[in-house]
């Protein structure tokens, strides 16, 4: 396990730092001079000589570089243009809508997912097996911004049951977050646990075909005991895999998603500095969000072994 | 199953020939503003009704459907066309370098969402279809890639490709005269599913205006101007998202109807 571990360790670092490489090159080296860009077309050229100053530009790309670099380590990420706030206080703040959003969207769609699938599973080629397997089918096709706008209209507008966008934050209370962050999360939930029902599906038809699966129905165990003792354990191996798959999907649906419901998470934050070509925020941002992902697809990866032992050799 | 074949095939038949025919003939004029008749609800002569600026909203949707096509389609070309040759790379250098470097490649674009990649392309070259092109295209490439390799290694060690490399084939004919043909079929499905994720990412990217810029219609900017107006006029924003979820629901059902016909042998575990 210690192998594997510093095998994933090690490729885990490896991509973190090719992805700031990436990030450095299409943001501070392709388009040229970042100060002209980020002040536009008709800026004065003192203006921008004091912004490239300001900014450091002037230093080769390769310093500029290391400089970012060793920032992201120590928490500095260096100062808004536009907000003129250090951008690690941006994130920070944002952090605490985007973050509880997507935690809150997978959790429902893992709630619903799980259950979904198994029944379907259980009751392969029936008509609710097709029923369930047509609305997934639908449920993977509807954008989910889309789908947000109508849940809007009828339980915002309508009903008058949610707030239809905005965030009070969380010193209004829990439960004022919450409800600010329920058809946010519903929204992005539904395309995840259309997925994940399907694959939880798939996973327990396989598992049901087993010997194991028999021996157990044939000792006397119920059709539902030997779901829940015997296949659903090994069916949720694949599934855990697409949790992880599902988080960075849900970090960039919650980009979009964000935007419908004006919550200021860090999707907002990241289309306001793209519209004031604010580049030193898009910069880490998105190295933010890139982190993320390969970060929980690394903690997946550790799970998934630690529950197969057969694939820590594979490693 | 035959029926997720007949009913994709048919979705899909429909919105190519809408967009096609859009090209000689709408119903109306897109560009046409008639204010006296804005938000009108479906009637007679607009079937699916007029939008804030009078104009008719099947015709939008007419004209949206070659965008989201033109840009699908050029995203899943530019996915096919870098993935699906280093992917053979990949496979004919199995364990070398090449493949390491490759493949590490693959993990690392994985890591960006395309949204994200969206994102820093329009931040730093500003909106349009291209970047939307070229983001949903690099976002394709690795999965491409991966599939092909995945698929032409197994068949790397099959007998007739031994046979082939006993006849001093090299590589590189093996690689496009007997591995790509037998994994086409691999490669449509999958061309089929990246198509249907491309068109609904493009209405994405759209909505949030990294896409396309007015004026050219398209399905995911109608849906972010009738936000505003969902209150009172709810079938501005019906319609356009109607016509995703039914463009991408036929194109996952082709993708499976095909997957099925096409290949008896992943039939029994779908996923």
């Amino acid at each position: 396990m210690t192998r594997f571990l510093l095998t994933r360790l090690t490729s885990l670092i490896l991509t973190l730092l090719a992805a700031s490489v990436v990030i450095f090159l299409v943001v501070e080296v392709v388009p040229g001079d970042v100060a002209s860009v980020m002040l536009g077309l008709n800026a004065e050229p003192e203006a921008v000589a004091a912004l490239r100053e300001e900014l450091g530009l002037n230093a080769p790309a390769h310093v500029r570089y290391l400089t970012w670099v060793s920032g992201l380590f120590t928490g500095d990420f260096g100062q808004s243009h536009t907000y003129r706030v250090p951008v690690s206080e941006l994130i920070a703040d944002r952090l605490w809508v985007s973050l509880p959003l997507a935690i809150y969207a997978l959790a429902l769609s893992t709630f619903i997912a799980i259950p979904v699938g198994l029944i379907a599973a259980t009751r392969a080629g029936k008509a609710t097996d097709t029923g369930i397997m047509g609305l997934t089918q639908l449920g993977i096709a509807v954008p989910n911004f889309w789908f947000a706008m109508f849940l809007v209209l009828i339980f915002a507008i309508n009903l008058r049951w949610f707030p239809s966008g905005g965030f009070p934050g969380w010193d209004e209370g829990l439960w004022q977050g919450i409800i600010a962050l329920t058809l946010p999360a519903i929204a992005l939930a539904v395309q995840q646990a259309s997925i994940m029902a399907r694959v939880t599906r798939s996973a327990t038809l396989e598992t049901l075909g087993q010997d194991y699966i028999r021996t157990a129905r044939a000792k006397g165990l119920s059709q539902r005991q030997t779901v829940i003792r015997h296949a659903m354990r090994n069916a949720l191996i694949p599934v855990l895999t697409i949790l992880g798959l599902q988080f960075s999907f849900l970090l960039a649906g919650a980009i979009i998603i964000e935007n419908v419901f004006f919550l200021p998470g860090l999707g907002r934050l990241i289309f306001q500095a793209i519209t004031q070509n604010d580049l030193i925020v898009v910069k880490s941002v998105v190295m933010l969000l890139v982190f993320a992902i390969v970060t929980v697809n690394f903690l997946v990866d550790v799970a998934y072994a630690a529950v197969d032992p057969r694939l820590r050799r594979r490693a | 199953m035959k029926r997720n074949l007949i009913i994709g095939g048919a979705l899909s038949t429909l919105f190519t020939l809408a967009a096609l025919l859009s090209f000689l003939w709408t119903p109306y004029d897109v560009t046409a503003l008639n204010i006296g008749a804005k938000f009108g609800t479906p009637n007679g002569q607009n079937l699916l009704g007029t939008d804030h600026f009078g104009r008719d909203i099947l015709s939008m949707l007419m004209v949206g459907a070659r965008i989201s096509i033109a840009v699908a389609l050029a995203a899943v070309s530019f996915g096919i066309l870098l993935g699906v040759p280093l992917g053979l790379l990949a496979a004919a250098r199995r364990g070398s370098v090449v493949d390491e470097i490759i493949m590490r490649s693959n993990d690392l674009v994985f890591a960006f969402p395309s949204l994200v990649i969206a994102i820093l392309i329009t931040a730093v070259f500003g909106p349009s279809l291209w970047n939307a092109i070229l983001a949903i295209g690099i976002f394709n490439t690795p999965v491409f890639a991966r599939v092909t390799r995945g698929a032409a290694l197994s068949l790397w060690t099959l007998d007739y490709i031994m046979a082939a490399r006993v006849a001093g084939k090299g590589a590189f004919r093996i690689s496009f005269e007997h591995i790509l043909p037998n994994i086409l079929n691999l490669l449509i499905v999958q061309a089929t599913i990246q198509f249907a994720v491309g068109i609904i990412i493009e209405a994405g990217l759209s909505y949030v205006g990294l896409g396309a810029q007015p004026p050219i219609p398209s399905w995911g900017r109608m849906l972010a101007d009738s936000q505003t107006m969902i209150s009172f006029a709810p079938h501005l924003a019906l319609f356009p998202g109607a016509a995703i979820v039914l463009m991408v629901l036929g194109l996952n059902l082709l993708g499976d109807g095909l997957r099925d016909a096409l290949d008896p042998k992943i039939r029994r575990a779908r996923t």
